[in-house]
């Protein structure tokens, strides 16, 4: 490890007197002293305190109603009826009726931006929208974060790469290509198993009208789902030649009739449920309550509300539970009541720490006399 | 090297049969080359371009942890398992092996340039009958080369022919075993004849059959046919390579070895490879990990069994099993995918980065100007690099004494004369003066036989003597007569002295310099020049000087007749023979023995005797009947010796400094603050030993007692460690406590410990060579290693080299503990390389000690700051970074674990494959190598401060299986909360605009965050010491993180590789959000403060050393460094005996004939009987000329050149 340097002389081989070599760069030393941990630890005990209180005083002012419709009201004959696999095919349409005894208030902040939710444009993800009421399905114990399940997908074909499209990735088997050999457009397990329930909500007679757009990330919707082009096709001709999901009851071009630019890949519905959940239990965007007209322009007034249910998807097979979720948000994202709670058990924890640690501190460490041995 | 060539062998398809005898023919190319012989070029290289890249792979390979990773990307390769891409475990390992091949190849290349410098040495070749100039590399076996004068030898060769009479030829062999004195070889008669005549050698049609290449390098054995007469051929006619002809203008040799048969390359490459204690909890403690590893994959692999029956089958209608699997083959799959998963408990880059921080602090060594010698430009060095942190963890020093603790020089300093003392210098106060080198020195110029190198101080001396001073004179007179030493005069007024032992040539040199010189000698005379007159004496006899008479005398009888004993001795024994008429004289001399005695000197005493013709014939008569006598000659000649030397008239007494090293009483006390014990292991001879144990303070007056132990039986032995073990502690049991243990990998070691043991009060333990022979037999050994342990300070003298070792392994085994063996020459080699840690004293002797060590510098005081700096810093840098370490990846780890009771324990991961991928390599690998290469608690100057900082490291208290242990409960406790409060926050919620966030994706991408600013806060904690590099490092891993983050979940990344980085736009989404950000706060608080309070109450309660220091730290200003006390002077009733280091006398030498003008190499072998291993070496060393000090520095070329004139 000798040095060779061009150096020659009676020192030729001394080493250099810089600050690194002589480890003597110089530094900040911090140590842990009462006169900045105890401090800190009231200080850190405080903002907690605070978060806590803003983040419960938030939360208080939001509304949540969860109704699990698996068997509830008249679904319970089509729960019984999708246990049977043969009639996976026919419709079955329920009905579930409930209360909502407490208006689900929307705080505005200006009006403007409901004039831009009004439309069916969705410029909104752009802009902030508070207090909207949201719908979402729920599901439990389905495990879309599985390994293998979770692999089984394309990504370059439903970011519209047509060699893909019709030649999709092995990582979709066996839901690559159907009995006959056709390709299977969106492939996969993930796709195959979309939820396909739908909802209409009825308020005194009147469908609460229901943006079903503008419910994904911007994106997902713009860069990571993109229709096989050429040129001119209409999307029925491009995806001519694949096959839909065998659980599928549509083609995926046809998945919004309403809307042309709401199908194949860039469906909303299908972005939203591509985008797998963490853990089993979890809840999914279906739409957000548009409130261009009364009585629904300050949010979900109070009052009998029905659910219409066109039930399609089975649980029984995975003992799984499936709700319906309204609710409106915070600054911070929807109801969650850990947060606030969290952040004022931790700052009772760290008060109390900070106080054992002020004893100890007095008791001890003050007088130094331990430090003197 | 040698090992690598023949591990090479086979490899290439070299299937060489063993050989089993040589045979060839001088001058005969075509006969030789038939054997296949070696030729002399040597490949210590051990790639070449084309084999590079298998081998070091398959080098590579053959380390356990890049096995693992490899077989562990093999598995990922099976798409049933694969829970991970193969780039995970790819990039890393091929960033690893890619970073060691660059050093491999580096390291191989400089081996070739000095292979092709070696190679392409010239050398003058007898080729068809005339001499040409060839490469080295082209000489073979048979050919006959021409070497010159300081010409390295070619290769191992058959000496012809020389220049010098008799045909010897001197070789240096300091390359070979380290020692610089001159060894002589001789030719046979029948080749020497050939002289230099390139016909006669040209027709040499010798044929030799020997024995097969061997490392032995003290024998050889082998018969030359010439004419058909056989001559044996043995050690003594062969010149091996690596050695140096001296003082020999020209040589012929015969090729017998060459290149990488000889036995200089048979002999290297066989170092032992050494690891640190570290390293071996490392192995045990990845070995546990690899079982944890295993148990937890068990755990999973049941887990998903139970899933799989209970859940997933009702789930296969949404997910199809693959074909033909079942719950329990899905739960058997799933096992090795999550050793996948989990594989980062045993991170890859844990041993690159372990080497990286012993490198960087290896270089530190290098780089230190603090263990830099200036004198002769030698910086300290870190020649294994992999040892650094064990040396913060030394418990036993293992010193040599002569050139370790002493400079191996002896001056002359004080003396004297007729009860007045010279060599003091005072002031005008009359305060003693410190003697330093600016102090004017005596001019000796008026003398020109003067030696430069001596030096005095005392200008009353010189003043004394040249003003006539009879007393003086015969001071004097009688330092250049009585003695042994054999002078050399190569030219006119350069005289050079070959004293057996170098306190004689101090003598000897001193009484040239002021006067008296030696000049030449006979068997009969002595031809001295006393102030510029030249005056033979006639030499009749000398007494020679051993062990039982402590004292040697010569009679002589002066041109004039006047005959004469001079009588030189141990103050003791000359006491008892003085004539009553000196009491007077006595009583003063003793004040100024004492004195001497005091500051650490050894004394002689001189006297003298007129004799009387007539006695003086009697009695030669009566010593040559004693000499030829049959019976009990010895006996006879004592009787003789004590009749003449009785009645001595007092002269004075001389006081020679065997000079110990600057700083060393210092170090020793520093390093006895740090609780480090000390021992003494020497050549030298008990009263020498002891003296320096006195000077060098680690034996001292108010020590309670010094326990010497020279019994010659094994039961005398053993009674006397008894004694002083019972004196010092006499309630302690009789048999020893040995603590039976397992350790290592599997547990398979066993070990043994034997308890220390409380002593009040400090004692020392001499031990002599022959006595410790007994000790170390097993019966004695514990015996020994307790009544050791018990001393404060353990002196053994008279080892030898393969006892230096058997002390070192008998501590490493019962005590297991930590040892460092420090010395400078050949005879410590053993002992270095026994030790766990060898350090060599560069710039002495030869080079052989550095050259086995692991460390070495120049000076022995440079030892503390290698220990109680580099040492510590090492070692608390590696222990921080272990725990470090294995915390992050713990928790890394655990993480997923949790994560599989939510995934239906599919091997799902938590983070994203490209988080898996660079969290070690890139992520936070800067800032935990920024912490384990700058970290210090304190700086150099307070770690000598407060020695005592040493303590943890002994202890081992930084880092170790406890340590491991609660590493892993905080691990376990972080990834519980890194898990569990980011899933109690998201699992039900969504956006600020209503939209996902609960996802897998940002699931990942919020887990990964929170993991990696815990980790990073984490390591503020641990660092003490925030360089700019630090913050740097720390800072810029974690802007790396978001801005490879962003960049990785881009459009752009994921346009062009649509399957790698399926996370776009997850960053984008959900780090906006309030919620990430606050859960990514609390995490890290719950994370963190714990661990802050848990540190501050344990500072609070129970600080430890460093936590104290560094408290005093903060209050105090630096210390100013430490003052240079001149060494008090001690009031010492010990009287030092006369230290001769040498065993026995020239006497016999000195009167016989054989050292005589034209033959004066005879006695060469006499003189330096040392043979070539320095394993079999038991002798003291020999000493050469005496210099009093080494202002330039000396190349080992000079030295071997004085010693030979």
């Amino acid at each position: 490890m000798g040095k060779v340097k061009g150096r020659s002389g009676p020192l030729a081989q001394r080493p250099d007197n810089s600050a690194f070599k002589q480890q003597r760069l110089p530094a900040w030393s911090p140590m842990l002293t009462a006169n900045t941990v105890l401090p800190f630890f009231y200080l850190v005990a405080l903002l907690c305190m605070f978060l806590g209180v803003w983040l419960l005083l938030t939360v208080q002012g939001t509304q949540e109603l969860k109704l699990d419709y698996t068997e509830a009201g008249t679904c319970k004959g089509c729960f019984d009826m999708r246990k049977n696999a043969s009639k996976a095919a026919e419709p079955c349409e329920c009905r579930l009726d409930f209360e909502i005894k407490k208006a689900f208030k929307v705080i505005f902040l200006n009006e403007q931006q409901i004039l831009t939710f009004g439309s069916t444009q969705v410029a909104s993800s752009t802009q902030k929208k508070r207090g909207d009421v949201f719908f979402y399905y729920g599901l439990q114990n389905f495990h879309q974060n599985l390994r293998r399940y979770m692999d089984s997908r394309d990504d370059g074909q439903m970011v519209g790469r047509k060699n893909k499209l019709m030649n999709p990735s092995t990582y979709c088997i066996p839901f690559n290509t159907d009995q006959a050999g056709r390709p299977i457009a969106p492939c996969g397990a993930v796709a195959n198993s979309i939820f396909n329930d739908s909802f209409t909500l009825h308020y005194r007679g009147q469908v609460v009208p229901l943006l079903r757009t503008g419910i994904a990330w911007y994106t997902d919707k713009n860069i990571k789902y993109r229709n096989p082009s050429n040129g001119n096709m209409t999307l029925a001709q491009v995806f001519n030649g694949t096959a839909p999901p065998p659980y599928w009851h549509k083609p995926v071009y046809q998945l919004d009739p309403l809307s042309p630019n709401n199908n194949g890949f860039i469906n909303d519905d299908l972005i939203v449920w591509m985008r797998e959940a963490a853990f089993p239990n979890f809840k999914k965007l279906y739409g957000v309550l548009r409130r261009a007209a009364t009585p629904f322009t300050k949010g979900l007034p109070a009052g009998n509300y029905s659910l219409n249910v066109s039930y399609n998807f089975p649980v029984q097979y995975f003992r799984g539970r499936k709700e319906v979720v309204l609710t409106t948000l915070t600054w911070f994202g929807g109801q969650n009541h850990f947060l606030p709670v969290a952040y004022l058990v931790t700052s009772c924890l760290i008060l109390l720490a900070a106080v054992v640690l002020t004893v100890v501190w007095f008791k001890f460490g003050k007088t130094g006399r331990k430090m003197q041995d | 090297m040698g090992s690598v060539t023949s591990y090479f062998g086979p490899l290439c398809g070299e299937e060489q049969k063993i050989e089993e005898e040589r045979h060839f023919r001088g001058n005969d190319r075509p006969f030789n080359l038939s054997y296949h012989y070696a030729d002399n070029a040597i490949t210590t290289s051990k790639y070449s371009v084309f084999t590079f890249l298998p081998l070091n792979l398959f080098e590579q390979f053959r380390r356990l942890a890049n096995a693992y990773f490899l077989s562990l990307m093999l598995l990922q390769l099976i798409p049933q398992i694969s829970s991970l891409s193969w780039f995970t475990t790819a990039v890393p390992l091929i960033l690893v092996l890619s970073i060691t091949a660059v050093k491999d190849a580096s390291d191989d290349i400089n081996r070739h340039r000095s292979d092709k410098q070696v190679n392409n040495r010239m050398v003058n070749v007898l080729i068809d009958g005339e001499l040409r100039s060839d490469k080295w590399m082209n000489v073979q076996v048979g050919d006959i080369i021409k070497l010159e004068n300081n010409q390295f030898v070619t290769a191992d060769l058959m000496l012809l022919s020389s220049s010098e009479p008799l045909n010897l030829v001197y070789v240096e062999t300091a390359e070979l075993d380290g020692e610089t004195n001159l060894k002589v070889k001789q030719a046979l008669t029948v080749t020497g004849k050939m002289g230099d005549s390139i016909h006669a050698l040209a027709a040499f049609k010798g044929e030799v059959r020997c024995e097969p290449p061997n490392n032995r390098l003290d024998k050889f054995r082998g018969t030359l046919s010439l004419d058909g007469q056989t001559y044996s051929l043995d050690n003594d006619k062969v010149l091996l390579r690596g050695c140096t002809v001296r003082n020999t203008d020209w040589c012929f040799g015969l090729v017998i070895f060459g290149g990488p048969d000889t036995k200089l390359m048979q002999n290297s490459g066989k170092t032992t490879f050494k690891r640190t204690s570290i390293d071996h909890l490392m192995n045990v403690l990845v070995l546990c990990i690899f079982g944890f590893l295993a148990f937890m994959c068990t755990v999973l692999a049941i887990g998903n069994g139970i899933w799989e029956v209970r859940e997933g089958s009702v789930f296969t209608i949404f997910l199809p099993r693959e074909q033909g699997v079942n719950a329990a083959l899905s739960s058997f799959l799933s096992f090795w995918s999550y050793v996948i998963v989990l594989n980062t408990v045993v991170p890859i880059s844990l041993y690159v980065s372990v080497e990286i921080i012993r490198l960087g602090n290896s270089f530190y060594i290098d780089w230190d100007r603090k263990m830099y010698y200036p004198k002769n430009d030698t910086p300290a060095q870190a020649r294994t690099t992999t040892l650094n942190e064990e040396l913060g963890q030394i418990k036993y020093i293992f010193s040599d004494k002569t050139g370790t603790l002493t400079q191996n020089i002896m001056t002359f300093n004080k003396c004297s004369i007729n009860g007045k003392a010279y060599g003091e210098l005072f002031d005008f106060s009359g305060q003693r003066v410190e003697i330093t080198e600016k102090t004017e020195r005596v001019d000796f110029s008026w003398n020109k036989l003067a030696d430069p190198k001596f030096s005095f101080h005392d200008h009353s001396l010189g003043e004394t003597v040249r003003g006539g001073n009879l007393e003086a004179r015969a001071f004097f007179r009688l330092l250049a007569l009585c003695h042994t030493v054999m002078p050399e005069e190569k030219k006119e007024g350069e005289l050079h002295y070959q004293a057996q032992s170098p306190d004689e040539g101090a003598l000897v040199t001193a009484a040239r310099n002021f006067g008296f010189v030696f000049r030449s000698r006979t068997p009969e005379s002595i031809t001295a020049m006393e102030m510029g007159i030249k005056v033979v004496y006639e030499l009749l006899a000398v007494l020679d000087f051993n062990n039982v008479r402590k004292r040697m005398s010569v009679i002589v009888r002066s041109p004039e007749g006047k005959l004469t004993l001079f009588c030189k001795g141990a103050d003791t024994i000359i006491y008892e023979r003085l004539h009553p008429s000196c009491n007077k004289l006595k009583e003063v001399t003793t004040i100024h023995l004492n004195e001497y005695a005091g500051d650490g000197l050894r004394t002689l005493v001189l006297a003298y005797k007129d004799l009387d013709e007539d006695y003086m014939n009697d009695w030669k008569r009566r010593h040559h009947e004693a000499s030829t006598a049959m019976g009990d000659r010895e006996e006879r000649l004592e009787e003789l010796y004590e009749e003449i030397e009785k009645d001595l008239m007092l002269l004075g007494a001389t006081a020679v400094e065997d000079k110990l090293q600057d700083g060393v009483p210092q170090t020793i006390e520093q390093l006895a603050k740090a609780d480090i014990k000390i021992w003494v292991l020497t050549g030298d001879k008990q009263e020498t030993a002891e003296n320096i144990g006195y000077s060098c303070n680690m034996l001292r007056e108010e020590m309670k007692e010094i326990f010497v132990v020279a019994a010659n039986t094994a039961e005398g032995v053993k009674e006397e460690l008894q004694k002083a073990r019972r004196t010092m502690c006499p309630e302690v049991a009789e048999e020893p406590t040995v603590i039976k243990a397992r350790a290592g990998l599997f547990w398979l070691q066993k070990t043994e410990r034997v308890e220390d043991e409380k002593v009040d009060g400090d004692y020392g333990l001499i031990i002599n060579g022959h006595s410790l022979a007994f000790g170390l037999e097993k019966d004695l050994q514990l015996e020994l290693l307790r009544t050791a342990c018990m001393c404060q300070t353990v002196i053994c003298c008279r080892v030898t080299p393969l006892q230096k070792a058997q002390v070192v392994q008998l501590v490493k085994k019962y005590k297991q503990a930590v040892t460092l063996a420090i010395g400078d020459g050949a005879n410590d080699v053993s002992m270095i390389k026994a030790a766990h840690i060898g350090v060599g004293i560069s710039g002495q002797e030869g080079m052989q000690a550095v050259l086995s060590s692991d460390f070495s510098f120049a000076q022995f005081r440079y030892l503390q700051r290698l220990l109680l700096v580099h040492g510590r810093w090492s070692y608390l840098r590696m222990c921080k970074f272990l725990g470090y370490f294995f915390y992050k990846n713990f928790t890394f780890t655990f993480v997923h674990f949790w994560y599989a009771f939510f995934c239906g324990f599919s091997a799902q991961t938590v983070y994203d494959e490209w988080f898996i991928t660079l969290y070690n390599m890139v992520y936070t690998a800067l800032p935990v190598l920024g912490m384990s290469l700058f970290d210090q608690d304190v700086n150099d100057r307070w770690s000598f401060q407060y020695p005592q900082l040493y303590a943890p490291g002994q202890l081992n208290l930084y880092f170790s299986k406890k340590a491991f242990v609660r590493c892993m409960m905080h691990s376990c406790y972080s990834s519980l909360i890194l898990f569990f409060i980011p899933w109690a926050a998201m699992h039900d919620t969504v956006r600020d605009d209503g939209k996902d966030i609960a996802d897998y994706q940002s699931f990942a991408l919020l887990a990964q965050t929170c993991l990696l600013v815990v980790m990073n806060i984490q390591l503020c904690l641990d660092t003490y010491y925030w360089t700019a590099v630090n913050h740097f490092f720390v800072w810029g891993s974690l802007a790396a993180y978001f801005a490879i983050t962003l960049t990785m979940y881009s459009n752009g990344m994921f346009l062009i590789f649509t399957s790698s980085f399926p996370f776009i736009g997850t960053a984008r989404n959900s780090l906006n959000q309030p919620n990430v950000w606050l859960t990514i706060f609390l995490t890290s608080l719950l994370c963190i403060l714990p661990v802050v309070a848990f540190r501050f109450i344990l500072i609070q309660l129970r600080p430890t050393i460093n936590d104290k220091v560094r408290h005093t730290v903060r209050k105090e200003a630096l210390p100013a460094p430490a003052p240079r006390r001149p060494p008090a002077r001690r009031i010492s009733t010990r009287r030092s005996g006369y230290a001769f280091s040498h065993s026995q006398g020239f006497g016999d030498l000195v009167t016989s004939r054989r050292f005589l003008l034209k033959m004066p190499l005879r006695s060469r072998p006499v003189v330096f009987t040392q043979t070539d291993s320095a394993l079999a070496q038991s002798q003291p060393q020999h000493y050469r000329t005496i210099a009093e000090e080494r202002e330039e520095p000396q190349s080992p070329q000079a030295v071997a050149a004085a010693a030979a004139q």
